[in-house]
């Protein structure tokens, strides 16, 4: 990471917080992982009418290597997942994952043997938006929620604390099929 | 070397294989003249895909090359296999629309007019279907040829790099998504043809939008020919490339803009009508270059006569006010209706107290049909359409249960795809692209 | 309680006529499929397959009859075409304006060239597997589509082969675009297609094992979980038919 980790924690690392964080979700630049029908609305999102470019989005990198958010829009099937993991692998950090779409946050409508139940599987997937497929509003709606995820990423030691805050959170957190009542 | 794990060259029986990442061609050429056996004369087998921004979906090319000339290409698919068909086979007739609108993403309607077309074909009920369907049938189906070809000539024209053709092609598919929206309330994937007729009547002002966005097409149409036709870098990357002259289109199955662009009039609306395509007033596009231009041409044509037709349909739909969108028969047609309710959208209230107050029969009709649906008569129908890629086929066999024994499609991108060998053998690796996009494969109908 | 009327009795007459006379709605739907072919049974209706439900609709058991065979004249250009392929056909049967040629896979190829080469067949709109478990020794189906443009004219063409040894001509030759359609078939059905160039598998991984369309293939579902309750895949979900 470099500089950031050797600054003292404290004020002076919470501007740097703000300032990097402000940095990375302005020109968060995705990289193009369009699969299915979701990849066309991804790309209507890019287009004139829902315009990402007003958030920074426009260019989708072709190269994992340049890009920042991977939008896995559409169904994985089983042949596809180890490509999406080494894409995934292949991009630097920080990136985080947007799984676009009910088949790639669950498997969606398709549950059986050739569909991936869920790109969560392979990798850690930062925003779920379900839909089938999602409006581009949603999409930018679900953009715009993981921009703050973003903006509120730490750095340095802030951010192994975060880090491990999110995983005790993660492993205490009750597991579905134990929330009962909550049918609405 | 770079020490990226990925960026090392690893052996494998049919030799090095690297994995580019940048500023290391050089290590890449190396590598190819040391390699000990007879690939070492510059022969290189790139792996294009399946993630590529310029392969329309997940398609991946295998390409052999020797210096900028294609020797070899290869296609393998199956990145998209989602298992539709067997799914279908666990589900009801009607249940069955949804699953298939979604294989060939692009033109959903059509995934759907076939497959309901063959069930009825199969319930014997093809004679008894309303003439309002029918109309809005064709008029949904032409509305989205008209947002299909738009695509493929706004992923055409991204792919050579024309960049503005994308985004004007996109710019037009929203008004014809905002019809949709309008009238089967989706933009995509919509599960409204279904076996029997469509799903819901036409909503109140529908037709003024549908006149609007004609009018509005033929101002807007005009700048793609304008930008594109006689644009000599478009002309020069198009024209000649990817030839296919007849004999290779009939050898090779395809059908749609393809076979068109070799000058043969072979459109399914016109050769084995249905949905009444022969009443209506409209002509068939071909080109005689059997190149990509001509394809490109010939679907800049067809929007327009797509646009002659949606004129007509509305027309008709004018005077049909009120007809009935469903088969007569209850025991098939699907009965719930949606309304505009206090809180937005939902079960039409007029519906339910037909079928809680006024009528068993309506009760009884509603709840088999949910439940278990409807049963098809033993037997198996193939009925093609054209969609905007070709010849789209559902071949539906049933065992006279109400869940489909088998429903096969036949879909022109997985035919018209084996084209891309004969096509780009011996071009360029630019004109690869292109040959593909001038196919218009949709990775969605390949894979099913 | 007043007494009912006389006028209010059901008149004598209308008792006595049986359901049908009554009213045509009530007469049940004739069966068209006279001599048809038996390639099932169907057990159980309204969900209760296994018998032993008070119902007693569990017990059913129906069998399900594809379309029988057709006689001379099938009628229009049927004839013509069948006249075509005289002697290689094993049964024909026409239903709902189309007509299927049942062919043994020993006269697969001489029949697909005599109706490429004399019937101006030249179209092969693909091949398109069927798995009939319950019809033994027939087991699976492979349906070519054939088109003729010179005479707008469209047949089908059905081979059978048993699970045992599921070979079959490969028709690349007649055809070349059943290429990649017979590789769908054998990558789904097992179906082995002697004579193709290529015959390796399509859709799936190239080390998957199985044949994912057979229908003793499961579906491959996971249950679901939600709040508080778990759905289970489809083909074990309570069902209706």
């Amino acid at each position: 990471m470099g500089i950031e980790e050797k600054l003292p924690s404290g004020v002076l690392l919470t501007t740097v917080e703000g300032v990097a964080g402000y940095m990375r979700k302005a020109s968060f630049w995705p990289a193009t992982f369009g699969l299915a029908c979701c990849a066309i609305e991804m790309m209507t999102s890019g287009g004139p009418k829902y315009d990402l470019a007003r958030f920074g989005m426009e260019v989708f990198r072709a190269s994992p290597r340049q890009a920042d958010l991977m939008i896995v829009a559409g169904r994985v099937s089983n042949k596809m997942a180890p490509v999406l993991r080494q894409i995934y692998d292949q991009m630097a950090e920080p990136k985080w994952v947007l799984a676009m779409g009910v088949c790639a946050s669950s498997g969606g409508m398709f549950n059986n043997y050739a569909v991936v139940q869920g790109v969560d599987h392979i990798v850690p997937v930062d925003m779920y938006l379900p839909g089938c497929p999602p409006r581009p509003e949603m999409l930018i709606d679900a953009i715009l929620k993981l921009h703050d995820q973003v903006q509120d990423t730490k750095l340095g030691k802030n951010r192994e604390k975060q880090i491990v805050e999110l995983e005790r959170a993660g492993l205490n957190a009750l597991p579905t099929s134990d929330m009962k009542g909550e049918l609405r | 070397m770079t020490d990226d794990v990925y960026a090392t060259g690893s052996e494998t029986t049919q030799g090095r294989v690297f994995t580019v990442t940048g500023q290391d061609w050089d290590d890449v050429v190396q590598g190819v003249q040391d390699a000990p056996d007879d690939l070492g004369d510059e022969r290189v087998v790139v792996n294009m895909g399946p993630q590529h921004p310029s392969t329309h979906g997940v398609l991946r090319l295998i390409l052999e090359l020797e210096g900028e000339t294609v020797t070899e290409a290869r296609c393998g698919i199956g990145y998209l296999h989602t298992g539709i068909e067997k799914n279908m086979e666990f589900r009801n007739w009607v249940q069955g629309v949804t699953f298939c609108t979604r294989m060939d993403y692009l033109s959903p309607f059509y995934n759907e007019a076939t497959y309901s077309l063959g069930v009825e074909r199969l319930l014997d009920i093809e004679d008894e279907i309303p003439e309002k369907a029918q109309v809005m049938r064709v008029l949904l189906m032409e509305l989205n040829r008209i947002s299909s070809h738009l695509v493929a000539i706004a992923t055409g024209g991204m792919e050579i790099g024309a960049l503005t053709v994308m985004t004007i092609g996109f710019r037009e598919r929203e008004l014809v998504l905002d019809l949709f929206e309008l009238i089967t309330g989706l933009r995509m994937n919509h599960a409204f043809i279904r076996p029997g007729g469509v799903a819901q009547d036409l909503p109140p002002g529908a037709l003024d939008e549908i006149r609007d966005f004609v009018g509005l097409m033929k101002k807007r149409l005009p700048e793609y020919a304008a930008l594109c036709n006689a644009n000599p870098i478009f002309k020069a990357r198009l024209e000649g490339v990817g030839h296919l002259d007849l004999d290779g289109c009939l050898a090779l199955g395809i059908t749609g803009p393809v076979l068109r662009s070799t000058g043969y009039p072979w459109d399914l609306r016109k050769t084995d009508p249905y949905c009444g395509y022969e009443t209506y007033d409209f002509d068939v596009m071909t080109w005689d270059t059997a190149d990509s231009y001509g394809r490109f041409r010939i679907r800049l044509a067809e929007m327009g006569e797509s646009l002659r037709i949606v004129e007509q349909c509305a027309d008709r739909l004018q005077r049909l006010e009120g007809a009935p969108v469903m088969v007569a028969d209850k025991k098939i047609a699907w009965p719930s209706q949606l309304a505009i309710g206090s809180d937005g959208m939902g079960n039409s209230l007029d519906h339910i107290r037909h079928i809680m107050g006024e009528s068993m029969e309506s009760l009884i009709h509603h709840f088999k049909l949910v439940t278990e649906g409807f049963r098809v008569p033993p037997g198996q129908a193939y009925v093609p359409v054209e969609s905007p890629r070709g010849e789209l086929g559902a071949h539906v066999v049933s065992d006279g249960g109400t869940r489909p024994f088998r429903a096969h499609f036949r879909d022109p991108s997985f035919t018209n795809l084996q084209g891309t060998s004969v096509m780009s053998e011996g071009g360029m690796v630019a004109d690869v692209i292109v040959a593909i996009a001038s196919l218009d494969p949709v990775m969605g109908g390949v894979d099913r | 309680m007043t007494p009912t009327e006389p006028d209010d009795k059901p008149d004598e007459k209308a008792v006595e006529q049986t359901a049908a006379e009554q009213s045509p709605e009530n007469i049940p739907p004739r069966s068209t499929t006279s001599g048809g072919e038996v390639v099932g049974v169907r057990r159980g209706m309204f969900g209760a397959k296994t018998g032993g439900d008070t119902s007693g609709y569990g017990g059913l058991v129906k069998p399900v009859v594809f379309p029988g065979p057709a006689q001379r004249p099938y009628g229009g250009w049927f004839d013509v075409v069948a006249d075509g392929i005289e002697g290689l056909v094993e049964k024909v049967v026409v239903h709902r304006g189309e007509i299927t040629f049942h062919v043994r896979r020993e006269h697969l190829l001489e029949a697909a060239t005599r109706l490429r080469d004399e019937q101006r067949f030249e179209f092969c709109a693909g091949v398109s597997g069927v798995h009939y478990p319950d019809d033994a020794g027939r087991e699976l189906h492979a349906v070519y589509s054939l088109l003729s443009m010179t005479h707008n004219r469209r047949i089908r063409v059905e081979v059978s082969v048993p699970d045992a040894d599921p070979h079959l001509p490969s028709l690349v030759a007649v055809y070349p675009t059943l290429d990649w359609h017979e590789r769908e078939a054998w990558d789904f059905f097992g179906m082995v297609f002697d004579g193709h160039p290529a015959l390796t598998r399509i859709q799936m991984p190239d080390d998957w094992p199985g044949h994912p369309q057979r229908k003793d293939y499961p579906l491959g579902g996971i249950p679901v979980e939600y709040k508080g309750g778990t759905v289970p895949p489809p083909d074990q979900r309570r069902s209706y038919s």
